[in-house]
């Protein structure tokens, strides 16, 4: 009895060291799927619990993508309880309404106001926050978790393909914003003229 | 490469999601092309000020100690919060399974070279050291002679692969004779041409790196390295020779597989 003790005390200490270091990435890609802090952190503590409960199978490959999927499938279910009464889940309706946008919006400017120029962190995370699922949760992963292609692939169970298409979408529209959001601020002439660029 | 493939490829570069040869590829065709160029520039600026930018947020002081009060708690004592949920497996991950229209095509060339890259590279790589090991005082040929009919048999319960052996001695690529080498601790076939002084090794095996339709083009280390797949066989081709006459080797070398009765 005391040996078993001791082996789950040895087995906290394990999983402790090896998922808290990840606790900031949790917590930020919690931020922008849940969009409140309040549920962010109960998501947060929730992906926890269900890693500690199933550290005996975990083989790897590594910590920091295994519990952002975690992470993701409690945020998921959670939008599946909440689906009959306000939000939509159905991300692959989202995706093909995407598909039928043009893809670049671009201001048809002088060419120095198409350079992307510096935004304030508070900014960045407001336009980030503003794009659509799934192009959020793959450009978060990819900026600010610091994932690989494929461990994105691995977190959102998609193929690498659906990976670099969903980042490249995510990337023009945050451009588009990030344009829009600067000629807002700067108040240079007329905003953005909507332009088909391809 | 076209401008709809650069415009996913772009990113890749930027995130160094690319193999060399690929990324060798974009920039090229980012080069030539104003408005690709312009594009790659843009968002590699908004990743340099994302990558700058503080956008990890802090878990707040009171969530981190509730989860290591977590960790500090039996695991069987501890219940979920709210109804955090038994998932009820709908249709989110349909919803997911869904690949984009756009992604479709431009991943059957591309995706799987970036997701094996590494693999893939390793094997370019062994097989450049195989074909300068292959040029060292008398390791080139285990068997050597111009007649294809003595060096296919010869290679016979030596490599799981009867390698295709041509005579191109019409074309001025003439052969030398064969080799046993090993790559990625396989043995495989190596067929030994030569154009004036430049030596052409082909390297045959059934399974060589990821299977490619069409012939990717790398240089390792200042050789001229070509793979590409048929009749169930990976070849590289590895040469000292320019890259057009190397091409006119592969195109060769293809051709003849096409046509049995050149290939014996």
């Amino acid at each position: 009895m005391a040996d078993d003790a001791v082996a789950e005390q040895e087995r906290m200490r394990t999983f402790q060291a090896a998922a808290l270091p990840h606790l900031d990435d949790v917590y930020t890609l919690a931020r922008y799927l849940m969009r409140n802090t309040q549920d962010a952190e109960d998501a947060v503590q929730e992906c926890y619990l269900r890693a500690l409960r199933h550290f005996d199978s975990y083989r790897g490959p590594a910590m920091k993508p295994w519990l952002l999927a975690i992470l993701r499938n409690v945020c998921n279910a959670e939008f599946a309880r909440r689906s009959k009464e306000e939000v939509p889940t159905d991300y692959s309706a989202d995706e093909s309404l995407a598909e039928e946008m043009p893809m670049w919006q671009e201001p048809q400017a002088s060419p120095e106001k198409m350079m992307v120029r510096q935004q304030d962190t508070a900014t960045i995370r407001r336009l980030v926050a503003e794009l659509p699922e799934p192009f959020r949760e793959a450009i978060v992963l990819r900026e600010m978790n610091n994932l690989s292609y494929q461990e994105i692939a691995q977190v959102a169970g998609v193929p690498v393909g659906t990976v670099m298409s969903r980042l490249a979408r995510a990337r023009a529209m945050l451009r588009a914003a990030w344009n829009a959001a600067d000629t807002a601020t700067t108040r240079r002439g007329p905003a953005v003229a909507s332009g088909t660029a391809l | 490469m076209n401008c709809n493939e650069s415009e996913i490829l772009l990113h890749a570069l930027i995130d160094g999601e690319l193999d060399a040869g690929h990324a060798r590829e974009v920039e090229t065709h980012v080069a030539g092309c104003p408005g690709c160029g312009e594009k790659l520039a843009a968002f590699r600026t908004m990743h340099d000020v994302m990558t700058a930018a503080p956008l990890k947020e802090a878990a707040p002081a009171h969530l981190r100690n509730r989860i290591e009060a977590l960790m500090a708690t039996p695991p069987s004592r501890v219940v979920s919060i709210r109804q955090f949920m038994q998932p009820t497996r709908r249709s989110f991950f349909g919803g997911f399974a869904m690949g984009s229209v756009l992604s479709a095509a431009v991943a059957a060339s591309v995706v799987l070279t970036v997701v094996r890259k590494d693999q893939e590279q390793t094997i370019a790589d062994e097989v450049v050291s195989a074909h300068i090991r292959s040029l060292q005082a008398g390791h080139l040929m285990d068997v050597e002679t111009s007649d294809r009919h003595t060096v296919k048999p010869w290679f016979n319960g030596r490599v799981d692969v009867a390698p295709p052996v041509v005579d191109l001695t019409a074309e001025s690529f003439t052969l030398l004779g064969g080799r046993l080498d090993y790559i990625d601790s396989e043995p495989v076939a190596a067929i030994v041409y030569q154009r004036r002084k430049h030596l052409i090794n082909l390297f045959v095996a059934q399974h060589l790196g990821t299977r490619r339709t069409r012939t990717m083009a790398t240089a390792i280390q200042g050789y001229n390295c070509r793979h590409w797949s048929q009749d169930g066989l990976d070849l590289w081709a590895v040469s000292d020779l320019v890259g057009d006459e190397l091409d006119e080797f592969v195109q060769k070398i293809a051709s003849a597989l096409r046509q049995p009765s050149r290939a014996s």
